[in-house]
């Protein structure tokens, strides 16, 4: 044990509240880094994610951050959570800017929102989807830990990712579609919201990964 | 399973203090942004506001200090707005913690700047703030217009087609206050606001007039807004976040709890 998380640093954007957040959830020591020595000696991987896929793809790429995740996701050993267009990118192809080719390590497709959006009971839905919406729980997973089915939290993000295998689903949001907003598969979880934003539940699920040993129950 | 509406209070910081004025109970210091931030946080609010009217320079960079101290400690997203006038102002607010930054003059001088602004740091944390006023007299049709320097200069710019051009341009959301309501505690413009609510598919922040809970709900239920932005009926602790949620929920309204 090295006692520290690594944050994959590909160059897009602000690290730092997720840094903030991990160390206010209790992590002793957060390196925000795309060193693949500094991310290989970590306790665990945090994947973020904030702007446009198409950029974001081709800084992974240049950074070489796609063998980094990829050598971490086979090993098994490491924990990771991917957030928002870090979960997207693990996928196979993304609708946003003209279509772009993701990492695909994931079957699933990232889809638009689309205009004229609705609910089930027909009230018009803004796109991007942003604000506090429900996560409902929809397998049993140690990332859930002291979080109630149901609780709110903070998504902004107009593409949502579709799975190809229903299984790996960790937890479901209605927005217009019935959208992945985690996902679980051997050392990974990946989510669609913003735990970092997501105060109580936020925090109590970076909490958990803090803990979390890496296995799926 | 709902998106909840959104409630923001909304700070007006001057050199790194909260003007305006903020009486909250028990607070050590009323002035403090970081401090009146964190209340607001555990209070439940949604989302926090930051508006800089910092004129100097120097103080800019207190405003960039203050922001990193609220990121360091609030775990709730953070706009940031006022003086932004460049994709480098844009880019220092990110990198100092603010979730979204909000453009509001430097848009109407140049529109580009939000169009490469969300390109570069994507629609979601690109705010347009527009101040409009209604310019048509009370027999004709209603007509709003956008204006700047807080009301005082016109600029002929039509507000609803202003939000759509804005929206196509990549902006992920719109801060809409009404310059005839703003400080008059008579309740949101609900007219400009169901307009431009129908008129574009992205976000709307209602802001300017909020004198009781009513007018929240109003905002919401009559003028279709996604969030609504107060401050001082939350300022002067005449009523907490969760008694304006209990209020909204009565009402009907999807709030979180």
């Amino acid at each position: 044990m090295t006692g520290y998380v690594a944050v994959i640093d590909y160059g897009m954007g602000n690290l730092h509240s997720v840094a903030s957040a991990l160390e206010h959830a209790g992590a002793p020591r957060v390196e925000v880094s795309h060193d693949p020595q500094v991310i290989a000696a970590a306790d665990r991987v945090v994947f973020p994610g904030v702007g446009a896929i198409r950029d974001c793809m081709a800084e992974i790429r240049r950074l070489g951050c796609d063998r980094l995740l990829q050598s971490v996701l086979d090993s098994k050993r490491q924990p990771v959570l991917a957030i928002c267009v870090g979960m997207q990118a693990l996928m196979e192809h993304s609708e946003e800017n003209d279509g772009v080719a993701t990492l695909g390590f994931i079957p699933g497709r990232v889809n638009f929102f689309g205009t004229g959006l609705t609910s089930a009971d027909g009230e018009r839905l803004k796109v991007p989807h942003m604000g506090w919406n429900q996560v409902r729980q929809t397998r049993q997973h140690p990332m859930w830990r002291g979080i109630a089915d149901g609780s709110r939290f903070y998504f902004v993000h107009s593409y949502w990712v579709q799975l190809q295998d229903p299984a790996i689903m960790a937890g479901s949001f209605e927005y217009g579609v019935q959208g992945c907003a985690a996902l679980a598969c051997d050392n990974l979880f990946a989510v669609q919201f913003h735990p970092e934003k997501s105060h109580e539940p936020g925090l109590q699920l970076l909490t958990n990964f803090l803990e979390w040993d890496g296995s799926c129950s | 399973m709902a998106l909840a509406r959104r409630i923001i209070p909304c700070l007006d910081v001057d050199d790194g203090r909260v003007v305006k004025g903020v009486n909250f109970v028990g607070i050590r210091d009323a002035g403090d942004p970081v401090e009146i931030a964190r209340r607001y946080n555990e209070q439940g609010a949604d989302e926090i506001t930051f508006l800089d009217i910092t004129a100097s320079h120097e103080g800019r960079d207190t405003t960039i200090k203050t922001v990193e101290r609220i990121a360091r400690e609030v775990f709730i997203p953070l706009t940031v707005g006022g003086g932004v006038r460049s994709v480098a102002d844009i880019r220092s607010l990110l990198n100092a913690g603010a979730d979204k930054v909000s453009i509001n003059t430097a848009a109407i001088k140049d529109p580009e700047l939000v169009r490469s602004a969300a390109q570069r740091f994507g629609a979601q944390c690109i705010v347009v703030a527009m101040d409009v006023k209604r310019v048509s007299s009370a027999d004709e049709d209603p007509r709003y217009e956008l204006f700047t320097h807080g009301g005082r200069h016109p600029t002929g710019l039509e507000a609803v087609a202003w939000a759509k051009q804005m929206a196509e341009f990549g902006a992920g959301e719109i801060l809409l206050t009404s310059m005839d309501r703003d400080g008059t505690r008579d309740g949101f413009e609900l007219t400009i606001t169901r307009q431009i609510s129908d008129a574009v598919d992205i976000p709307l922040i209602a802001s300017g007039g909020v004198g009781t809970l009513e007018h929240l709900a109003a905002g919401i239920l009559e003028g279709g807004a996604d969030a609504v932005l107060a401050a001082s009926i939350f300022h002067f602790g005449e009523y907490t976040i969760p008694e304006a949620k209990s209020y909204l929920a009565g009402q009907g309204v999807e709030v979180r709890l």
